[in-house]
């Protein structure tokens, strides 16, 4: 297998090119810039195979995107932090439009101030946009869930969010195996879903309608959305019989007797990965896929392993009630018969875990403050 | 010696510096020539304010010790104008990059140009996206290449002061950092006009411009930039196949107009009476 040294972000921009897409269209903002130039370099040298636009601003990225998917293109921008915020009435937009967009969100803090660093705010104010959303935590998993996102979608017909973390995977350069486009090719063909706008024929796209048509249509997409768990799993045996690896839509290490679990996503998961050996008798889980909610198997993962307590390590807070990850998890598994106790450590603009902080998190009992929130930089 | 002195104590967030900019960047002259420009107005300090979006060009509010307001980019004109039409006594400032202004931002230039509110803008134009390390702009020449134009840019740049114009600015001029100088004077004079006034600042980015396109270094692109470079007043007594790939400098054009800012409220006052 032909293993580079890339980046996360070029190897999005590989992974796009070795899928083939009629239609790039991006505005550079830190940290995602570095996917546009390799887009723009890969189309120098004419190896695209489809249009390369760089647009006046995220928001006609997407509405570029937007149209060229209703002509049934496939297509594919990336953003990060306000360029994602910029994008927000287009965001709903394609997906109440059903069209098969993927985008890559590379997490930055949203200001004011202003901030770089991997807070995860960005992709979560746009949770209830209807757009799936996979977190990633290696270069490698941001390549395979890039090819798995296109087959997602354009099963779907719902538009994916492909989301790591800005530098820590952005500009992180890793072994990464980059197989080449015709064994691409065999996972994932041209896209063959419908064109909503063709030549030679008249019609109007999303006019006005009625409030019981819109919650029909809602619903439809409600639905099809939750079938993404299963239709994950079948994509990735797909996937490991080409290319020998698989994903699964929640990851868990949870060693046997272990009643306290960590969740979280994205890099953090991989440092508490690497903290495991360290740490006595945790678990952990990471959650790829956060919309769908896989809410059933996250249920069943805990009562299986009768977890007692769950740490969320959230690298986001929603003002005026904490952590995100925590809060769905808590609905999740409200009404299970002993559910286990959830406390929260908020990263908010993108701290940094360190194994010192986790430690002192897992030493802390939640009932010192109501919903056990802590805050990392209180842990150093 | 003591004028440099007392403009940097006066000006400057000293605390702030070093600044980010890159050697050989032009944006440290443009910072400079607007220093003094507000030196020679005369304005009380305090009445003064700095607004900027986004990129290299608008990191200069962070060093200017005014009251300033960092934001969101492509949105300074918006922020300025809300300002403006709150406190019409203040003196305001808002400095931009060409991607700032001509891109994400277009539409509030467009529309603070039509209003004619009496907003001082001051474009530094490097011809590039350069905080970002160098994707092509609206007023990226055609032809030359950026890391999103790796074969050379296909699209046609805006004239931003064509544009002012068709919008509505009731005041444009245009200055090169290879001329500060001049470049003050046209500040000074873009603030003291009533109404919108549009000041282009071109400046020259060696290092994510300049090297892609192999137009030398700092002091190579400021030596070009005065070469191409003619003044308003001769070129009026230049034929125009000579002025081909000429840049113009000075004021292009000045008229009076209704300002809005000064039209909302005496509309105010009348309906009150």
């Amino acid at each position: 297998m032909p293993f580079e040294l890339i980046s996360g972000s070029q190897a999005v921009a590989i992974a796009v090119q070795r899928v083939g897409v009629d239609l790039v269209a991006a505005y550079p903002i830190t940290p995602q810039t570095a996917i546009v130039e390799t887009l723009a370099s890969i189309d120098a040298k004419g190896e695209l195979g489809g249009e390369f636009v760089s647009v006046e601003s995220e928001y006609a990225a997407l509405a570029f995107c937007k149209g060229a998917a209703a002509a049934g293109a496939r297509v594919f921008t990336a953003t990060s932090s306000h360029g994602l915020a910029y994008m927000h009435e287009m965001i709903h937009w394609c997906s109440g439009a059903r069209l098969p967009i993927v985008m890559v969100n590379v997490n930055r803090a949203i200001g004011a101030p202003w901030c770089l660093d991997p807070d995860q705010g960005d992709s979560l104010s746009q949770r209830d946009t209807g757009w799936l959303q996979i977190y990633c935590s290696s270069a490698q998993e941001v390549f395979d869930t890039v090819l798995q996102a296109f087959a997602l979608s354009e099963e779907l017909l719902l538009p994916s969010m492909v989301i790591y973390d800005g530098f820590y995977i952005s500009h992180t350069y890793e072994a990464v195996d980059v197989p080449e486009k015709q064994i691409v090719r065999r996972f994932i063909g041209p896209p063959v879903f419908p064109a909503q706008v063709k030549p030679g024929s008249l019609g109007n796209l999303h006019g006005l309608t009625t409030s019981e048509t819109q919650l029909g249509l809602i619903r439809r997409r409600h639905e099809d959305m939750l079938r993404a768990p299963a239709l994950f799993d079948q994509i990735n045996d797909r996937f490991a019989q080409i290319f020998g690896r698989r994903y699964k839509v929640i990851d868990s290490v949870i060693p046997p007797g272990s009643k306290t679990v960590i969740l979280t996503v994205g890099a953090t998961a991989e440092t508490v990965r690497w903290c495991l050996p360290k740490l006595k008798d945790i678990g952990l889980i990471q959650l790829r896929m956060f919309r769908p909610f896989p809410a059933e198997r996250l249920g069943s993962l805990l009562k299986a392993h009768e977890v007692e307590r769950v740490v969320v390590i959230d690298r986001n807070c929603s003002v005026g009630m904490g952590g995100i990850f925590a809060q769905e998890l808590r609905a999740a598994i409200y009404g299970m018969t002993n559910p286990p106790a959830v406390d929260d450590l908020i990263l908010a603009g993108g701290v940094d875990l360190t194994v010192k902080m986790l430690e002192n998190m897992l030493d802390s009992r939640s009932a010192e403050s109501r919903v056990g929130q802590k805050w990392g930089t209180d842990l150093q | 010696m003591a004028l440099i002195e007392h403009l940097t104590q006066e000006y400057l967030r000293t605390k702030k510096l070093p600044h980010i900019w890159c050697p050989g960047c032009g944006n440290g002259i443009v910072t400079a020539a607007l220093i003094r420009a507000i030196e020679r107005t005369g304005y009380d300090q305090r009445d003064v304010v700095i607004v900027s979006g986004i990129g290299c060009s608008s990191r200069a509010a962070g060093y200017l010790n005014f009251n300033t307001l960092h934001t969101t980019h492509g949105r300074a004109l918006a922020f300025a104008t809300g300002l403006k039409m709150a406190r019409p006594e203040l003196k305001l400032f808002v400095i931009m990059g060409d991607g700032d202004c001509s891109a994400i931002g277009g539409n509030h230039f467009i529309h603070a140009a039509r209003r004619n509110i009496d907003l001082n803008a001051v474009i530094i134009n490097n011809h590039i996206y350069g905080m970002t390390g160098g994707q092509h702009s609206p007023l990226t020449p055609t032809g030359m290449k950026a890391t999103t134009a790796p074969r050379g840019t296909l699209e046609r740049p805006f004239d931003l002061l064509v544009l002012a114009r068709g919008a509505g600015a009731t005041f444009a001029a245009r200055g090169i950092a290879a001329q500060p100088r001049q470049l003050e004077q046209l500040i000074v004079r873009g603030a003291t006009h009533k109404g919108f006034s549009v000041v282009e600042a071109l400046s020259p980015c060696p290092i994510a411009y300049g090297r892609r396109n192999k137009l030398g270094g700092a002091v190579e692109m400021l030596r070009s930039m005065k070469d191409s470079s003619i003044s308003v007043e001769r070129a009026a007594e230049t034929e125009d196949a000579e002025l081909k790939d000429k840049t113009i400098t000075g004021v292009i054009y000045s008229f009076d107009a209704p300002e809005y800012a000064e039209e909302y409220y005496r509309s105010i006052s009348d309906n009150k009476g």
